[in-house]
């Protein structure tokens, strides 16, 4: 089997480990990875915070991209709900606004297409005993765009569970908000701090080592609260713990 | 609490108290949420209560097999009312005036308190009480009829404290949801005085005591009452029955003592048929306060001889709602009913408390409803929209499936970029806000940078490059988030270069 990695912007130029532990996780799971050099940014920060005209581009840019393959694969909820729910909705607006036809029919191609991380590993290669191997406690943030966009349930959690040495323990109030919300963190920097320091107490006071989420905008958020306070604890990518072998353990 | 209008006062005086509708001068939602953010027991308060509230409403909701039909239902039944509101409205009017009652059309807030003012006037009375309206919030009522030497008692528990303590209702179904009860007695013993019975004394602030106290000070005013003033959940076109369904039976009161009954409503609430009710008088109780069925459901239709008020008047207040109405995207706002259930589960209501939104509808709803029916030219609306991280738990509970994050995103669009709006009734090109000219050219160079994959490559370069200086904290907008964050690590080598110094090529 062959999959596309889409990346994300973020992970590109900030997470690049996530991105190189993806790829390290479905060739050992089999699976052939292209990256197709032409792929950039989904467009949500420009279409979430009101600039629709700006995503278009890039709806178009990423729809080209990875035309022709059967399966993209990205390691963001956050992301991959973007194409699938509103790429659609992107191109049927342009579609009505007289831009032709073809950025819908394009939006409209990629959505089906495109799985998170854990609905890739869960629904089309039916594992969730990956071979991972990860001593370590560790809680797991759903990040909203995951668990209520996209429906994930709980595939992170039965893959998290099935790593060999992983003692996976809950979060309080998993559900809620980590606060982070795009460029809510930066328009409003007071209720998203609020919202992040509820999370990472309630995080820290699992006794976890490792606080995991399958998005990095979000752990980005929680990291930085979590580093400036001092706070033991460690966050990490979901697919990052996935990746991690006895033979070879995270870098 | 400055900038306000009519929050000061006691009867007769300077002012009737109480529930503004409008909030000229309000802050940005940043910076009106900032003061509640840092204030430690609203935040205990607002989390206590709506952690119960929303883990109770969870389990009404999971009792019924049929929920997301019941959903599904609402949902239909709203959307075709208001596809065919012209036509309802004119059969409720019709069906409301064989009854016995009077209809009067009101297109705006002005236009509504006038015609009130001038119904309450012709009976010669120079107070009214009042209950279970937030429309007379909308349109600042209180304070028109005080214009005019009347003066309005809320009988509501709630909007009696909030009317007391000279303060603004921060929730749809608590509107003193912000207040502890030691605060509540405090307010009884200093306030109730000044507006008829006194708080009995000594009295203390255990629940049942402050319920008794408020039962007193109310019974007087609904055994004195002549004129009352409501407001309804639902208007029924086929029968010309109204509808509010309350907790304390202090509307029954209101809606049967006076012997004038004067409705105000906002002409989005009215639904075909009497059989339509049966969908939300089982979402509404259930979403709201977590009830299988509310305590008190009161219905009446027109007029009845020797029973009930003597004359009725029904006041439609559009106030905006058709130019919602002619949004696509927006007019799915108008199947609201005002449960609350997307106050409850909001985090960022959670912390920046009702009163940062700037109007009677406070929450997610509230983001997408004010800069709506209002217009996205003052501060506080235009940052309405952004008050969200669009997390998407306000859509899932709502019973008429109101798809809140998407109008978000909808209304941010006419704030950054413009747009096309319908503004009393003629259709308008909403131009950018002045205030994201910055933010527009910083999104504009990105996605130059972004649609480029070599200039992309390039600028991690640059930025693995940097990786060394680091600083600690940003300035401009960047602030904003080193304030209280450290930045992300940068790495020494983005994923695109890995790939390539690994693989080679990429396809």
């Amino acid at each position: 089997m062959r999959a596309a990695l889409f990346v994300t912007c973020v992970n590109d130029a900030l997470y690049p480990r996530t991105g190189i532990a993806v790829v390290r996780l479905l060739e050992r799971l089999g699976v052939a990875v292209d990256f197709p050099a032409a792929q950039s940014c989904c467009g949500q920060p420009q279409y979430n915070t009101g600039y629709r005209y700006e995503a278009e581009p890039l709806v178009r840019r990423t729809a080209a991209a990875f035309a022709g393959h059967p399966y993209v694969v990205t390691p963001s909820g956050s992301c991959a709900a973007m194409i699938r729910a509103h790429y659609p909705r992107i191109g049927l607006k342009a579609e009505r606004e007289g831009r032709g036809a073809e950025l819908a029919d394009a939006a409209r191609s990629l959505a089906p297409r495109v799985y998170e991380l854990t609905e890739f590993l869960v629904d089309v290669l039916g594992v969730t005993d990956v071979g991972a191997y990860f001593p370590h406690t560790v809680t797991y943030h759903p990040s909203c765009h995951g668990l209520r966009g996209l429906g994930l349930g709980d595939r992170p959690r039965r893959l998290l569970a099935a790593v060999k040495g992983l003692d996976l323990v809950d979060l309080p109030g998993a559900q809620e908000c980590c606060g982070f919300g795009g460029t809510f963190a930066v328009k409003n920097p007071d209720v998203s701090t609020a919202m992040g320091t509820d999370k990472t107490a309630a995080a820290t006071g699992t006794g976890a080592e490792v606080l995991c989420a399958s998005d990095n905008s979000c752990l980005s958020h929680l990291d930085g609260l979590l580093r400036r306070s001092g706070a033991p604890l460690r966050t990490l990518h979901l697919a990052e713990i996935l990746a991690a072998t006895e033979e070879e353990p995270l870098p | 609490m400055t900038g306000f209008r009519g929050a000061t006062g006691a009867p007769g005086t300077t002012g009737t108290p109480g529930t503004t509708g409008t909030h000229l001068g309000m802050p940005a939602f940043p910076e009106a949420a900032r003061e509640a953010v840092r204030d430690g027991v609203l935040r205990a308060n607002l989390r206590h209560a709506t952690h119960t509230i929303r883990d109770k409403r969870a389990r009404a909701v999971a009792e019924l097999a049929d929920w997301d039909r019941l959903r599904a239902a609402g949902k239909a039944v709203k959307d075709h009312t208001l596809r065919h509101l012209d036509r309802y409205l004119l059969q409720l009017e019709a069906a409301v005036t064989a009854a016995g009652g009077t209809v009067h059309w009101a297109v705006d807030a002005d236009e509504a308190n006038r015609i009130v003012t001038e119904l309450v006037r012709a009976t010669g009375e120079r107070e009214v009480v009042k209950v279970k309206s937030m429309a007379t919030q909308e349109i600042g009522l209180n304070e028109a009829l005080e214009a005019a030497g009347i003066t309005a008692y809320e009988t509501d528990l709630a909007e009696l404290i909030v009317q007391l303590g000279h303060d603004r209702p921060s929730h749809i179904l608590v509107p003193a949801i912000h207040r502890n009860r030691s605060e509540i007695r405090d307010l009884f013993r200093a306030e109730m005085g000044r507006w008829g019975r006194p708080a009995p004394d000594p009295l203390g602030d255990d629940p049942r005591e402050l319920a008794e106290a408020a039962r007193l000070h109310l019974r007087e005013k609904f055994l004195r009452a002549k004129v009352a003033v409501s407001g309804a959940n639902f208007m029924v076109a086929e029968t010309g029955t109204i509808v509010v369904l309350e907790s304390e039976g202090n509307g029954r009161m209101c809606l049967t003592l006076p012997e004038t009954l004067i409705s105000v409503v906002g002409i989005e609430k009215v639904v075909p048929t009497f059989r339509d009710l049966e969908i939300f008088l089982q979402t509404l109780p259930r979403s709201s306060t977590a009830e299988r069925m509310n305590p008190y459901t009161t219905m009446w239709t027109g007029t009845t001889d020797g029973d009930g008020p003597s004359a009725f008047h029904l006041v439609l207040l559009d106030n905006g709602r058709t130019d919602t109405l002619a949004d696509e995207t927006g007019r799915q706002a108008l199947r609201c009913i005002r449960c609350s259930a997307c106050l409850n589960v909001c985090p960022v209501y959670e912390r920046a408390g009702g009163h940062a939104y700037g109007s009677v509808y406070p929450g997610p709803i509230g983001a997408v409803l004010s800069p709506q029916l209002r217009g996205t030219a003052s501060e506080i609306d235009a940052s309405l929209p952004y008050a969200s991280t669009l997390c998407g738990a306000c859509y899932d509970v709502c019973p008429v499936a109101i798809d809140i994050p998407d109008i978000l995103v909808h209304l941010r669009e006419r704030v950054a970029q413009g747009g096309p709006a319908t503004r009393d009734g003629i259709r308008v090109r909403i131009r950018p806000a002045r205030r994201h000219t910055a933010e527009r050219a910083a999104v504009r160079a990105s996605r130059l940078l972004l649609d480029r994959p070599g200039a992309l490559r390039a600028g991690e370069r640059l930025l693995a490059r940097a990786r060394r200086l680091a600083p600690r904290r940003l300035p401009g907008p960047g602030r904003a988030w080193t304030d209280t964050r450290e930045l992300p690590l940068l790495p020494a080598e983005s994923f695109r270069d890995w790939w390539t110094r690994e693989r080679g090529t990429s396809q």
